[in-house]
């Protein structure tokens, strides 16, 4: 240790050592470290430190100071400088081939890049919470018919019972309507705004960020918090505090507060553009007031010392405790559990009681086919490297001669592909942020590129270094291995164990090519098969206009007999729900001949007399609902599947109780497709609406006029009867189309990155293919003149590539199997997996693959022998 | 007029190397100028001299032994190259032509 004292100071003595003249450095250093002896033992440690200091500044001057360049002999900085000129001219000299290599690369990148940010923006999502970890939704299961279902409403009285009697596990426990579209006015300005009716607790428990006013906004039951963008359209930058607003021309309601507007990667984001108080919805809703009725969101936030799966536990009872028998009848066993907020938007789906992911397979999917692609890019770097090895031969027999170590031959491989990688990251991330637009759109997303963020910099880095040694540390030591004797006699030839791995990697990117073709064939088919469903009703000029404010249902008569009148519109009627969505269900039915052990559970669509008319039903059996029968108000319709549903044999006629009445079965109607496309039919019942619940006006327009004179005749009419209303109405075909968005949406990325993939793969392909024919050039050639036929060589040529593409098919096809046929098993109603999409798939791949190579095979075959033959 | 110009440091330098003889390392020529000038000076002061004079030619240097009191570096000597002891005579001779130009009363002897 004594001596450990006694040394001089470490940061000075490195400053010296790092400014210091190489040529001067050792000997001042010694005189420097002899002054540090002599003063430490005239004038102790401390001082001698302090002197050897003040020394080391002193000669820090011209004279001593190292000169800035050529005196670098004590480090690589020349030599790795010799690797970067060395290989920026063999990029130079070989454009065609590091154009393909970059251009490659570079596709390659901009995909990963694209795939990663999407992947990053769905793994992101809710995470700007403040209290992400400890928000949650309050679900059930249900045993329902044998199997679990899962649903996210729950009864009015649930709130209250969770903060009295399990209070200490929750910190705040808010009850939500379900999202409602509703109108907004304010003066002359009306608005439609989908929004949120919460408890006051609410802000708080979103931790909203206020612009005006505060959290507590939400206390006075009569008082609307709204999103800054809602805000704007009102009042445009000025503060509204304290302003009126009339909601669904019902209610006026005190504007108390303005939250900035959430982000978008939020599981909220498309649904609270206001938050009114949940005695607004619950005024208007006082018919479902029993423990049975499921028609709020539970939100809660856990306390600090609990955890989730605790809490989750400990409720899992609160509510059948305090269901009666005869409330919901016998069998029902609702278990209430907690869905973390950080699985809302990845992990939602509920397979008889478990949560089996959802949208999380996707992102999974997508990396993937990243990760994938990155690394078909990367097998094209390794293979034309190699390829082109016997060309630098040469250069690597001369420099291990001269006495380069093989160490230094790989040092100077990787810095070539470095420096190839770094261009084709710099053109990768410009490609992305080119295409990252229509990325956008066809993703339905709002992603930007984190130009500012370090860490998206630092990742980038990182990844650069990842693909340098994934692609260019096989062709390093490869290269670096060749015997310098050989290489120089020329006797050099690479044997046939050297191809072996090239091939193997065009297989990978061949079958990786090949799968993400059939896996869009595949989710193309399942498409067009949904589509192709016989749907059971007419779209073809159909719309509906929902109805929001009281007088759009005062007025519906007068309406209706004057769009009649008006010789556009064959027929209109009003619905609780839309024909093509139509989601409410009951249980409780009783009917002749039913199982007593069975649990019921029916759809319902509660609907006016020329309900079927307007939609264009398809009578089976029986008769329409018609205003000529009075007894018509307790009559019913029901579906195929509901017929069998129910086991009877007979429909017609049947009694059914349902409601505390008896209703009588008057007709059967063909199938709709009135809920997903990929689910079978539902069993579903049609009747006169009783409770007075039109939700909507549906409009069939006469097929004989036009559907724009049609549309404004609609729109002339409806303000001229619902003048405080505006008029907002849906084509059915665009409502139903949006049942396949999500599909489509899948599919049209999948195929993206199958043509990206192939791109990627034939760039690749083309390479090799120039080069083997440019090393058989004599071959060629000789076997000219002996009198071979173009096609004969050009067949020669082609053979590998064609054998390699083929095998790759081969492998391909199962597993493209296996992975699709798990993807169509999350849907009841799929498309059979056909063998001709593998055929087609396997056959396109092959035509490409000839189309690549015969262009250099035919010019390489076309070639005149002479020129050849006399180069030597 | 002579095309050679030493500073004043330079020849104080340049005569203690010549005083050490074969022993005039960078300590070394400290301490001597120190005892018999009465002179501070800094290694940084003197390193750069040095360097300079070897770069013009008058110094020759060579490197030593190491000792353990250097921390294992070697010692580098300095010697007067013949060149150097041209100049430094010119030098010593202008000095002596100018006092000897001096008239005998101004310094009032």
């Amino acid at each position: 240790m004594k001596e450990d004292k006694n040394k001089p100071p470490n940061w000075p003595l490195r400053f010296f050592q790092w400014y210091c003249h190489p040529d001067y450095r050792e000997d001042i250093e010694g005189d420097l470290v002899e002054m540090f002896k002599n003063r430490t033992e005239e004038k102790g440690v401390q001082q001698a430190k302090w002197g050897f200091t003040k020394d080391v500044l002193r000669l820090f001057r011209p004279g001593i100071i190292r000169p800035l360049e050529g005196y670098e002999n004590l480090n690589h900085y020349g030599m790795i400088k010799s690797y970067f000129t060395i290989g920026w001219r063999n990029l130079m000299h070989n454009k065609g081939y590091s154009l393909i290599n970059i251009g490659g690369l570079a596709l390659g990148i901009a995909t990963t890049l694209l795939i990663g940010l999407w992947v990053f923006d769905e793994l992101s999502y809710d995470k700007h919470y403040a209290n992400y970890n400890r928000i949650a939704g309050v679900l059930q299961h249900n045993t329902v018919d044998g199997t679990i279902e899962t649903w996210s409403s729950q009864s009015f009285q649930l709130g209250p019972e969770l903060r009295s009697n399990y209070g200490n596990y929750f910190e705040h426990v808010v009850m939500s309507s379900f999202p409602v579209s509703s109108i907004l006015s304010h003066d002359e300005k009306t608005f439609v705004a989908t929004g949120d009716f919460m408890e006051p607790e609410a802000p708080e428990l979103l931790s909203l960020e206020m612009l005006h006013g505060t959290r507590d906004g939400l206390q006075d039951p009569t008082s609307i918090l709204l999103s800054s963008s809602t805000a704007k359209k009102f009042f445009g930058d000025n503060d509204p505090i304290g302003e009126m607003l009339k909601i669904d021309n019902i209610t006026d309601l005190k504007i108390t507060g303005v939250y900035k507007d959430l982000p978008e990667n939020d599981s909220f984001k498309s649904e609270l553009f206001f938050i009114a108080h949940l005695d607004v919805w619950i005024k208007r809703s006082n018919r479902y007031l029993g423990w049975g009725n499921n028609w709020l969101q539970v939100f809660v936030k856990i306390a600090e010392n609990v955890n989730m799966e605790q809490a989750s536990k400990a409720i899992r009872d609160a509510k059948i405790k305090n269901l009666g028998e005869q409330e919901f009848g016998a069998g029902f066993d609702p278990k209430l559990f907690l869905h973390p907020m950080g699985k809302w938007h990845l992990y939602s789906h509920f397979e008889n009681g478990i949560n089996i992911g959802g949208h999380i397979d996707l992102v999974r999917r997508f990396g993937i086919i990243g990760v994938f692609v990155l690394l078909l890019a990367c097998i094209n770097f390794i293979n034309l490297s190699t390829a082109r090895s016997q060309r630098r031969a040469k250069e690597v027999g001369v420099r291990k001669v001269i006495g380069s170590a093989r160490r230094q031959l790989i040092g100077q491989f990787l810095s070539e592909s470095l420096l190839v990688v770094f261009m084709a990251f710099a053109l990768g991330i410009l490609l992305a942020w080119l295409f990252l637009p229509i990325f956008n759109e066809i993703a339905n997303k709002h992603i930007s590129i984190f130009w500012t963020s370090p860490s998206f910099w630092l990742l980038i880095i990182a990844s650069l270094f990842l693909v340098v040694i994934i692609s260019s540390s096989y062709p390093a030591f490869y290269l670096s291995s060749f015997k310098p004797i050989k290489a120089l006699k020329g006797t050099f030839r690479l044997g046939r164990g050297y191809s072996v791995p090239r091939k193997m990697l065009v297989i990978v990117q061949f079958t990786v090519s090949i799968i993400l073709i059939i896996g869009t064939g595949i989710v193309y088919q399942q498409i067009q098969f949904a589509k192709n469903r016989p749907i059971g009703y007419d779209l073809n000029g159909l719309l509906t206009i929902p109805i929001k404010t009281p007088e759009v249902k005062k007025n519906y008569k007068a309406l209706r007999h004057d769009l009649l009148g008006s010789g556009l519109i064959s027929e209109v009627s009003t619905s609780e729900t839309t024909v093509t969505n139509l989601w409410w269900s009951d249980n409780g039915f009783q009917w002749k001949g039913k199982d007593p052990d069975m649990q019921d559970h029916l759809y319902r669509g509660a609907v006016s007399y020329e309900f079927g008319r307007t939609v264009g039903w398809k009578i089976k059996e029986g008769r329409d609902f018609s205003r000529d029968f009075l007894s018509d108000s307790s009559a019913m319709i029901l579906n195929e599947t509901a017929v069998r549903y129910m086991g009877l044999e007979n429909p017609v006629g049947e009694n059914i109780r349902a409601y505390g009445r008896n209703y009588t079965v008057i007709g059967v109607v063909e199938d709709m497709l009135t809920q997903s496309l990929y689910e079978p039919s539902k069993q579903t019942f049609f009747m006169l609406d009783p409770f007075n619940r039109a939700n909507f006006i549906n409009v069939k327009i006469n097929p004989k006029s036009s559907a724009s004179k049609a549309l404004e005749e609609l729109n002339t009419l409806f303000v001229k009867h619902n003048p405080e209303t505006p008029f907002e109405y849906t084509f059915a075909d665009d409502e139903f189309a949006e049942k396949f968005s999500f599909e489509e949406r899948i599919g049209k990325l999948v195929g993206i990155f199958a043509i990206l993939a192939i791109v990627i793969s034939c760039l690749g392909l083309f390479g090799l293919a120039s080069f083997m024919a440019e090393q058989r050039t004599k071959e060629i050639g000789i076997r000219k003149v002996i009198g071979a036929s173009v096609f004969s060589l050009w067949s020669m040529l082609s053979k590998d590539f064609v054998s390699l593409v083929t095998l790759s098919a081969v492998i391909s096809m199962p597993i493209a199997y296996y992975l699709m046929n798990g993807w169509l098993q999350e849907y009841e109603y799929r498309t059979e997996i056909t063998w001709w999409i593998f055929a087609a798939s396997g056959a396109g791949a092959l035509a490409i693959t000839l189309f690549t190579v015969s262009h250099q095979s035919i010019k390489a075959a076309l070639a005149n022998p002479i020129k050849s033959l006399r180069s030597e | 007029m002579s095309k050679h110009h030493l500073g004043e440091f330079e020849e104080i330098v340049m005569l203690t190397v010549a005083v050490l003889h074969d022993e005039a390392y960078g300590i070394a020529i400290i301490d001597e100028m120190e005892q018999r000038l009465n002179r501070k000076v800094s290694i940084g002061a003197l390193q750069t001299v040095l360097r300079r004079l070897e770069k013009k030619g008058y110094l020759s240097s060579r490197f030593g032994e190491a000792t353990k009191v250097r921390g294992g570096k070697r010692k580098r000597y300095f010697t007067l190259t013949s060149y150097g002891k041209k100049v430094l005579a010119e030098v010593k001779e202008q000095r002596i032509g100018l006092w000897n130009a001096i008239p005998k009363f101004v310094l009032g002897e």
